[in-house]
């Protein structure tokens, strides 16, 4: 095992796999001599070239187009979109082409690209360079949507991201790109569609992904000690969905609290909540909650990031909410 | 205007065969469309057809092409087969898309027709990528962008344009100018409108300004911009003015004067294509005659193959979503 950070294994990923083939290009403003405006392709300009580590305009619709046009004719491709808030610039190539053309063209030719954009706040960027994008999305038949926490996951899921031959959208999180953890020395890759539980438990599960594991791993941590079994479990892939181990830990813990970084009003928090009325109902000791961003978008300044995300005592306060006497239904 | 004489003969018929094939398809498609025999909507390209003629007789098979949602010509004049085309405008199993995607995403990858696409302007963006791959596997491919007056005027004219002279990608842009953007007159929302070509010094690539319905000029102006782009000297855009004879989608309104409606007759590609003929002494009469009844025959058979064919059913709602 080695520790690296999670902009690291991402970086080591691509290397990987564009080593193996020399039709797999990288494409994004920035990527190139500057090495990518999160360091995420360090280097990899003079190792591969010009032509394979591309240099872009600032042309989202322009990137995006040529990823999908040179995919659909022998290539495949990786688009770097640094913040994942600029994913509105290009959304056309992304949903109206990329997503479709395998379904319209009954399978003629396929879309192998890799859309890596970094979600989330803490880093002080302000309204237009902190959203968490995940549910423009998950909601478009045709995509693919990864979330994942840690180095260890992010190498794996952009091995498979890279390797699978549909579109796939690899959220990382630019909080988490100096993140440093261990990651395995040999090759491998984590599919989509498996949740992780990343802290086993049997009173409550938390139900989350990308930074906000790292935060109710430190609140399961707390409560551990005060008898309060906490099971965490990070679903890494949001579309393909792990219904499965949802639905898995819901029937043994009975109670579900859901956490994400993107507002809770409309989030994906209510397709994991609706997942689990519809289909563990009867295991449920108490309602669902939902842990998201207040309604407003994010401002530049700690204290008032601090005030609209999620925080650690939001989560405590969501779990207790529901393990406290009164809160259980027998 | 040049003489027919100066060109092969083979090839002079190639134009005229490649213009009728397209014209008699698409009026017999308005014939059976507003006869009810089809779903959905299509957009017809009849007036428009010496442009895609012009240009896939400088193309390889194995050539890219892009389209839009008014893209029965483009396929057509880059070999699409007739009678998979007629199936898949009449939802069948037997189309080249399974009958899923009908007149707007007629699409065969196989002969390099990347797809007729309902998002205006979107040609581009997709042209450059194939253009992109080309060079990057070094095939020597050149990749076409067909789109009209009304795409010029969306963001991805800009990206594309600059993306592919920064690069020297081997992609010719084809404006079909036909004048109109849906219902709109493209002059009252775009002042470039007549010389759209001249938009191609600001992105540092050569520019042209033609007459769309001139088979000839069309055919001549596109070899010098392919022979360009197999050469590693980068993109190309042309401005072809030509004449839209349908409204923007079949039973739509018809916004022509009867001024327009004079002025496209005069200018009417086949019409005057077959006058030079005659003069040239390369046809006669009879042949033109017998050339249209050989053509509406294939198409009428294509007719049959898709009325013949199997319907697309709900089995069929929920494959290919993702490939394996």
């Amino acid at each position: 095992m080695a520790r690296i950070m999670y902009r690291e294994a991402i970086r080591q990923a691509m290397i990987e796999e564009m080593r193996k083939d020399n039709n797999l290009f990288l494409i994004g403003y920035d990527v190139g001599r500057y090495g990518g405006e999160f360091q995420l392709s360090q280097g990899m300009y003079d190792m591969f070239g010009e032509e394979r580590v591309r240099d872009a305009p600032i042309s989202e619709q322009g990137i995006i187009g040529c990823a999908v046009g040179a995919a659909l004719t022998g290539c495949r491709a990786i688009a770097d979109i640094p913040f994942s808030d600029f994913m509105a610039m290009c959304m056309d190539q992304v949903v109206q082409q990329a997503a479709k053309f395998y379904y319209m063209f009954a399978g003629q030719a396929n879309v192998p690209i890799v859309i890596m954009t970094g979600l989330g706040a803490f880093i002080q960027g302000g309204p237009q360079h902190s959203q968490s994008v995940e549910v423009w999305f998950t909601n478009t038949p045709g995509l693919k949507t990864v979330v994942p926490s840690t180095p260890r996951d992010a190498k794996g899921l952009m091995k498979t991201a890279i390797q699978d031959p549909n579109p796939v959208i690899f959220l990382g999180h630019k909080a988490l790109y100096a993140l440093k953890d261990e990651v395995p020395e040999e090759d491998y890759s984590i599919p989509f569609g498996k949740a992780d539980v990343k802290h086993p438990g049997n009173d409550v599960t938390v139900i989350t992904y990308s930074l906000m594991v790292h935060k109710a791993l430190s609140v399961a941590a707390e409560l551990e000690k005060e008898g309060v079994s906490v099971e965490v479990l990070d679903l890494r892939s949001l579309v393909p969905l792990d219904k499965q181990s949802i639905i898995q830990s819901v029937e043994k813990t009975g109670r579900a609290v859901i956490v994400h970084e993107a507002p809770t009003n409309g989030g994906f928090g209510g397709e994991i909540a609706a997942v689990i009325a519809d289909e563990a109902f009867k295991a449920l000791k108490a309602p669902i909650k939902r842990v998201g961003a207040k309604w407003a978008p994010i401002p530049f300044p700690s204290a008032l990031e601090n005030e609209l995300l999620p925080s650690e005592a939001d989560i405590e306060a969501a779990i207790r909410s529901l393990v406290s006497s009164g809160a259980t239904v027998d | 205007m040049k003489s027919l004489l100066q060109y092969d003969k083979g090839l002079v018929r190639q134009m005229y065969e490649g213009m009728l094939r397209i014209r008699i398809f698409e009026e017999t498609q308005s014939r059976v469309f507003r006869a009810g025999e089809q779903e959905g909507f299509t957009h017809l390209s009849i007036g428009q057809e010496a442009i895609p003629t012009g240009v896939c007789l400088n193309l390889n098979r194995n050539d890219f092409i892009s389209s839009t949602h008014r893209g029965h010509h483009h396929m057509i004049a880059k070999g699409g087969d007739l009678k998979k085309m007629m199936a898949e405008l009449y939802g069948r199993k037997t189309g080249q898309c399974m009958g899923r995607s009908g007149s707007m995403h007629i699409a065969d990858i196989s002969i390099g027709m990347l797809g007729a696409n309902g998002i205006v302007g979107d040609s581009n963006p997709l042209a450059v990528g194939a253009a992109y791959s080309s060079k990057l596997r070094k095939s020597n491919q050149v990749a076409v962008s067909f789109f009209g007056d009304g795409a010029s005027n969306q963001g991805t004219f800009n990206e594309s344009l600059n993306m592919a002279a920064s690069w020297d990608l081997p992609v010719v842009f084809v404006i079909e100018n036909n004048m109109m953007s849906c219902g709109v007159r493209t002059a009252d929302v775009c002042k470039a409108l007549m010389f759209l070509g001249d938009r191609a010094a600001g992105y540092g690539m050569p520019g042209f300004n033609i007459d769309g319905n001139d088979v000839v000029e069309v055919y001549d102006t596109v070899k010098e911009a392919v022979a360009r782009a197999r050469r590693g000297e980068g993109p190309s855009l042309l401005n072809c003015m030509t004449t839209r004879l349908h409204p923007h989608f079949e039973g739509d309104k018809d916004m022509r004067t009867k001024d327009e409606i004079k002025e496209q007759t005069r200018r009417d590609a086949i019409a005057n294509f077959e006058a030079r003929m005659v003069k040239a002494r390369l046809i006669d009469e009879n042949e033109m005659k017998s050339t249209r009844q050989r053509i509406q025959a294939l198409v009428d058979e294509a007719v049959d193959f898709a009325r013949n064919s199997p319907r697309v059913g709900p089995e069929d709602a929920m494959k290919f979503v993702y490939a394996e």
